[in-house]
């Protein structure tokens, strides 16, 4: 395997704007998805210990803001979920397969 | 439905006297039933076991027994994750602590499935880009190989041991609260059954009983949930409306707040069970805990395993994808698992068979089934009962792999054969190891009978964040992490997790327990005299009943304090000498996390690695896009 590995020219990878592209455009999705759903996750507790007067209001019979506020937690931690893997899905799995590809052929062309 | 639930409300309330004299001796279940779980264990017994012998002629080499021939579809490893993850502690844990505390159960459960944020974005593809069978082969990708194993294989066992004595000590004290059966018994059952799965079937067979357990989870909950919830034709507020008129509910919250209660109305008492505050009192712990929850499940060495499984990266994705869905789902379900078994059995009735609310679930089952005397009752009972004894084997097996892989393939063939050891070789050595491993588990799980063991889980996943993660995702993610800062910051990140706890309130300190139960002691002549009066001088059967249940209770208070005591006696310090807690934070994460990653920052800027430095393109190009990583064996 580590034979093989060194014919690929990484830095030539590492360089080609596809590359950069897919690494630009992946890393600002995924830091922003990861920061957002941290604070969204860290309301709740701060939430129920200093907003508990707002917790406590209800909406629906016993139903409350603060069981509300729980449930939501579910839904936005799967529609992260959902939002990435439909991204990677479509967008970043293709520009790898690419590059993927291109660097293979680079690699074969250049073993004798 | 309404009218007919009624009646059984009140043959429940007559049961209650009798149901809990025979639970502190025998178990949940009634010995006239025990057959029926015995015969419910048998068959999840018997079908695993024949999956273990299938799997054990597939496993041939080190890539079969460590990653299942990496031929797991994403699908199943999607099951396989949950069932790897929702050990007891959720599944009977979490419905507890929402029968005892209401809402704060619920947001307890949250952070677990949050965390599965940090597996998929950051952690499941690159890993399984990048690695091969263990965390120590991801550390080992830029680092010194010898220097990255070693430490990695530290903490895996480390983080696994922790755990697996929670689950080992849990695991005992469950099966004995149920059915009744001896604590070492079922301690060394648990052990031998686990063992047999990993030993011959390796991953493969690992990775299908962790399938079946987390099925039979899954439709276990579905099951209770859906008679749980039919009486109120299904409806949200309709059944939230029922906990909170319920008297048992509104008792438990009186009992909970002590004075203030006394100013509130019974309809008040009811809705603030849906209110937080009743358990999670420190706001800065509970951020602790989610600090080490959301950061330390992608730095637990057995869930990372998980993704070596998958063909590619993508498989890696749809697992976390379908994991996410089981596992929250579940969660989801525990609320109306904790709320039902509030309401169809009550607080106290739960908390007199296991003081931290682990028989709600089971309870709740017989209760669905028509109750302690019913057959169906108890077939529920065996039911959810043998679904616990599946989830902590399921769990202690995928436990047992990773201690025994980091054993094998990163110390014994890594670092100590150099790298040269034939599949045979690297193959006996892996079942040797889990052999190791294994005996390991079954004698702490022994030695810690007894022990309050319920914080080693936060322990070992404050560990996992301060320690793993930070050397994970700084190896895969900076540039200029090195080996120099993957040593100390998982010493360091580990070290002080594990001291910060030596410290906490979270051991137990003869002091605190001496003046908290004498005075219980000291009171309790009274108590008893007074309920004895009260039983002789009751008039009608329900009275005596009444009395009767008030005096075992007493009897049971005494006895438990007195062990307390007893259990401290000529001691005046902690585990570490100390006569009071240095810390009041019971979570180590806030401090131990940032420590960890500051220590792998200040460790690589100051050491030289040019290994690290040159493998750091192929690194960051490999884990972006897949080349060349480890393909799938065709068997």
């Amino acid at each position: 395997m580590d034979m093989r590995a060194k014919t690929v020219d990484w830095a030539a990878v590492n360089a080609d704007p596809r590359f950069r592209d897919l690494h630009r455009r992946k890393s600002r999705f995924l830091w922003g998805l990861m920061a957002f759903s941290v604070a969204y996750y860290f309301l709740l507790p701060l939430g129920a210990a200093y907003a508990s007067d707002l917790f406590r209001v209800k909406l629906w019979g016993p139903v409350n803001v603060g069981l509300v506020f729980a449930w939501s937690e579910f839904l936005v931690a799967w529609g992260i979920a959902f939002v990435y893997a439909r991204r990677a899905n479509r967008e970043f799995d293709a520009l790898a397969a690419e590059i993927n590809r291109d660097a293979l052929a680079q690699a074969a062309a250049v073993t004798p | 439905m309404n009218a007919h639930i009624l009646p059984r409300l009140g043959a429940a309330a007559l049961l209650l006297g009798p149901a809990c004299a025979f639970a502190q001796s025998a178990g949940a279940v009634a010995p006239e039933y025990r057959w029926l779980t015995f015969a419910v264990f048998g068959l999840i017994i018997a079908g695993t076991l024949c999956v273990t012998w299938l799997a054990a002629r597939r496993v041939k080499d080190a890539s079969s027994f460590y990653a299942a021939g990496r031929s797991v579809s994403g699908i199943q490893n999607g099951w396989a994750i949950a069932g790897d993850y929702l050990s007891a502690a959720s599944f009977l844990g979490i419905a507890g602590l929402i029968s005892l505390y209401g809402y704060d159960g619920f947001m307890y459960s949250v952070g677990w499935l949050v965390a599965y944020i940090t597996v998929l974005l950051l952690i499941a593809e690159p890993c399984r880009n990048i690695g091969k069978y263990t965390l120590g082969d991801i550390l080992a990708f830029r680092n010194d190989p010898k220097k990255a194993k070693t430490i990695a294989a530290i903490s895996t066992i480390t983080v696994s041991i922790f755990y697996l004595t929670a689950q080992m000590v849990g695991g005992g004290v469950l099966v004995k609260t149920l059915i009744g059966i001896d604590y070492e018994v079922s301690v060394i059952a648990v052990g031998v059954l686990m063992l047999a799965y990993v030993i011959f079937g390796g991953m493969v067979a690992t990775t299908w009983v962790q399938i079946i357990k987390a099925v039979l989870l899954v439709a276990a909950s579905l099951l209770l949930v859906f008679f749980t919830w039919l009486p109120y034709g299904f409806s949200l507020p309709g059944f939230l409306q029922a906990a909170v008129a319920d008297p048992k509910i509104q008792m438990q919250v009186a009992k909970l707040l002590g004075d203030p209660a006394t100013q509130m109305s019974a309809a008040e008492l009811g809705q603030r069970f849906l209110e937080p505050g009743l358990y999670l009192k420190n706001p800065i712990d509970q951020i602790s805990l989610g600090m080490a929850l959301v950061l330390g499940t992608a730095g637990m060495p057995h869930i990372l395993m998980r993704f070596f499984t998958v063909p590619t990266a993508k498989d890696a994705r749809t697992s976390v994808l379908w994991a996410m869905g089981i596992i929250g789902g579940f969660y989801v379900l525990t609320l109306f698992l904790g709320l039902g078994a509030a309401i169809n059995v009550g607080a106290g009735k739960i908390s007199a068979i296991d003081a931290g609310g682990n028989m709600a679930g089971p309870l709740l089952a017989q209760y669905i089934g028509g109750g302690a005397d019913s057959i169906l009752g108890n077939l529920f009972l065996a039911f959810v009962a043998a679904v616990a004894f599946a989830t902590i084997v399921a769990v202690v097996a995928g436990l047992v792999l990773a201690s025994a892989s980091a054993m094998s393939h990163d110390i014994w063939v890594g670092v100590v054969k150099g790298e040269r050891a034939t599949p045979q070789e690297e193959v006996r050595a892996a079942r040797i190891s889990s052999l190791i491993v294994g005996l390991v588990a079954i004698v702490i799980g022994i030695a810690a009978k007894g022990q309050n063991v319920a914080h080693l889980v936060a322990l070992a996943f404050a560990v996992a964040a301060s320690s793993n993660l930070p050397a994970v995702l700084l190896t895969l993610y900076w540039k200029k992490c090195n080996t120099g800062g993957v040593v100390l910051g998982m010493t360091v990140g580990a070290l002080s997790a594990i001291a910060l706890v030596m410290v906490s309130p979270n051991m137990t300190y003869p002091n605190a327990v001496r003046a908290q139960n004498e005075p219980v002691i000291a009171a309790a002549p009274a108590k008893i005299a007074a309920a004895e009066a009260t039983l002789a001088a009751a008039a009608t059967e329900a009275d005596r009943a009444t009395a009767q249940k008030a005096l075992d209770n007493a009897k049971a208070a005494l006895a438990g304090a007195e062990a307390k005591v007893a259990s401290v006696a000529g001691q005046t310090t902690s585990m570490v000498g100390l006569e009071a807690p240095l810390v009041t934070l019971k979570n180590p994460g806030i401090i131990s996390i940032p420590l960890g990653f500051l220590c792998v920052f200040l460790g690589s800027l100051l050491y030289r690695d040019k290994r690290a430095e040159d493998a750091w393109e192929e690194l960051y190009v490999r884990q972006n896009t897949g080349i060349h990583a480890e393909g799938a064996v065709a068997h």
